[in-house]
């Protein structure tokens, strides 16, 4: 080979060895985008909002001024929808992705429930609300009440609860199914007794994620007529209201109005006065505190149990 | 007496009878659990007819008041006006603009993200980007539609100083960036999935890192990258929070997405807040409107699942 030829080869290969580490760079600064999205979402919303973070704004209804105004609805609201949510969700979930992965038969139901799962969970949040607003505020008769709320939510992260207690089934040895069969078990004390303990790990941080979608989702729980302006408590259990003199009954609350931390945060950003948008913020860093801690845990928790697995 | 032959026998045979009848409560016992758990797994089909038979039912009342040709082809879509006029075209048409810019942030950072994460990053990096990328995903739409407002848009007014304050733009930006995580991930799995003689064939060829990526491992990947883009559609098409927030909520005919526009989805929620009476036509409307929306949506996840599928069989 001549020397002219070697060069214009080793030219040829040192300028793919440039493109690369070019691409290499690309590729980070592209990952990058996300994470500094991230960064600049948070550091905005905390400029915008710290200084409204108080104890006060935990305390307080909101209110026309924006200085007095707070959370305080918004948050019980959230609160006591994630807990109608989880108590909807959780069993349901679970036990639909038991029937899946350790009872169902292979045949077109078992084919038709899972299509349908997978379909669910790419159907847009905002029709889950015209459902419930046709099925739970009027066939129903739930009105626009937390029961509806929750429900709604319970149904939107069904699928993310089925998927993650499936992955966790699925990942338990067939050896331990059979060990217990070999003593006698039964299915369901083979399944309640080693299946669900062992896969609790994997549920949990399907129900976190899970949790952590519901509490920010604003579009189905605006579309169902959740209130933007609350200025009282849903009733406590077994106490008087002095408005109407009336005892609460133990369950009242399931059906008293509410507003939930989103739908406060749209309200305040909907309005033009920038007092009202710092409010805005301070509720976006509650918010975003709350899902970001609840994901974090779940990623650790996943990080642990795979490094725990026992077998 | 008790010491008798036949007695022990019957003793013998009442035990028999008992863990006989103890046998079958317990198979009954198991039944009945299989179908408690049956119906809960059923309740997925019954999310889905329901959500057909209510829009189904809610929207043919519409449609008894509007025709089909005119929801179709009217280009004004005015429910609140004294003459009301139901033209769904300005809402696809904010639909598909956001969509598209969401589209041209997310396919090129999403695919390119993609291949680096499968390619190209070494394995620290890889573990401690992919957590963050989750996280993306786990913030709230509406705190999105804040950023979209409150940060993006002031940010794209410094180069384009006609940009008003609602526009199409900034909220597509932010559902791009939304949605990156969702697209490289899908498109990760599919260029993971390739196996590892291809790549090795490729690198005994001479072939360089880069080379090997576009040529050989995104080719062979190519179904579920698009399945990706498809299902990042479906995702950006029913995105309703940013847009509500940031795009201005006035339903407007055009295609340029500097201007501002509603959505289906950012309709919906307009109409939901102001508290309509309950079988009003603008109240049906929303089912229409949520009808439209389904549809594009199923249409795009069932592309996407097919596609998905074909990467997953062919190797």
């Amino acid at each position: 080979m001549q020397a002219q030829e070697i060069q214009t080869l080793r030219a040829l290969i040192a300028r793919h060895k440039r493109y690369d580490i070019l691409f290499g760079v690309i590729g980070l600064l592209a990952t990058l985008v996300g994470v500094i999205t991230l960064l600049a979402l948070f550091i905005d919303l905390l400029m915008d909002g710290y200084a409204r973070v108080t104890p006060e704004f935990f305390t307080n209804f909101p209110s026309r001024r924006a200085e007095q105004s707070g959370i305080l609805s918004a948050w019980v609201g959230s609160a006591l929808v994630m807990l109608v949510t989880v108590f909807a969700a959780v069993p349901m979930g679970v036990a639909a992705a038991i029937y899946l992965e350790e009872y169902a038969p292979r045949n077109w139901v078992t084919d038709l429930i899972e299509i349908n799962v997978t379909n669910l969970a790419g159907v847009p949040s905002i029709v889950y609300g015209l459902l419930a607003l046709g099925l739970f505020v009027y066939i129903l008769d739930f009105g626009q009440s937390i029961l509806s709320a929750g429900l709604t939510l319970a149904l939107l992260i069904l699928p993310v609860i089925i998927v993650a207690t499936r992955e966790s089934l699925r990942a338990i040895p067939i050896a331990i199914r059979e060990a217990a069969y070999a003593l006698g078990a039964t299915r369901w004390q083979m399944v309640s007794q080693h299946l669900i303990p062992y896969s609790m790990g994997g549920i949990l941080t399907g129900v976190i994620i899970g949790m952590a979608r519901a509490i920010g989702e604003t579009a189905p729980v605006i579309t169902i007529g959740a209130l933007t302006f609350i200025a009282f408590l849903p009733p406590l259990p077994y106490t008087i209201d002095p408005a109407t003199d009336q005892v609460a009954g133990l369950f009242d609350w399931l059906f008293s109005p509410f507003t939930v931390l989103p739908i406060q945060m749209f309200n305040w950003v909907s309005r033009p006065q920038p007092a009202f948008l710092q409010n805005a913020a301070a509720t976006g860093v509650v918010i975003i505190v709350a899902t970001l801690g609840m994901n974090a845990l779940a990623i650790w928790l996943r990080y642990r149990i795979r490094k725990n697995l026992k077998w | 007496m008790d010491n008798s032959p036949s007695a022990t026998i019957g003793a013998a045979m009442n035990s028999q009878a008992h863990q006989l009848s103890e046998k079958k409560l317990r198979k009954a016992k198991e039944k009945a659990i299989e179908m408690v758990l049956f119906v809960a797994a059923l309740s997925a089909v019954a999310t889905t007819v329901a959500i057909v038979a209510i829009l189904m039912y809610e929207a043919s009342g519409f449609f008894e008041h509007v025709s089909i040709v005119e929801f179709l082809t009217n280009t004004q879509w005015t429910p609140m006006f004294v003459n009301p006029q139901y033209g769904i075209l300005p809402l696809l048409s904010g639909t598909l603009v956001t969509t598209g810019v969401a589209l041209a942030v997310a396919v090129p950072i999403g695919t390119i993200v993609a291949i680096y994460l499968s390619e190209f990053a070494p394995h620290a990096v890889r573990e401690t980007v992919k957590p963050f990328l989750e996280l993306l995903e786990g913030v709230p739409t509406v705190v999105y539609g804040y950023f979209a407002l409150m940060l993006v848009t002031p940010l794209l007014q410094v180069f384009m100083p006609d940009l008003p304050g609602f526009n199409m733009l900034g909220p597509g930006i932010v559902i791009g960036i939304m949605i990156i995580p969702y697209v490289s991930s899908v498109s990760e799995d599919a260029m993971r999935a390739v196996p590892m003689s291809l790549r090795e064939g490729s690198y005994a060829m001479g072939a360089t890192r880069f080379q090997t990526a576009v040529n050989v491992v995104l080719p062979a990947a190519i179904s579920g990258v698009l399945a990706a883009f498809i299902l990042g559609i479906s995702r950006a098409v029913g995105e309703t929070m940013v847009v509500a927030v940031a795009a201005g909520q006035q339903p407007n005919f055009t295609w340029d997405p500097r201007e501002p526009a509603a959505t289906i989805t950012a309709y919906i929620v307009q109409v939901a807040l102001g508290d309509l009476p309950h079988g009003s036509i603008p109240y049906q409307s929303i089912f229409a409107a949520g009808l439209v929306l389904v549809l594009m949506t199923l249409v795009f996840n069932v592309l996407g699942h097919l596609l998905r599928r074909r990467f997953r069989e062919a190797y």
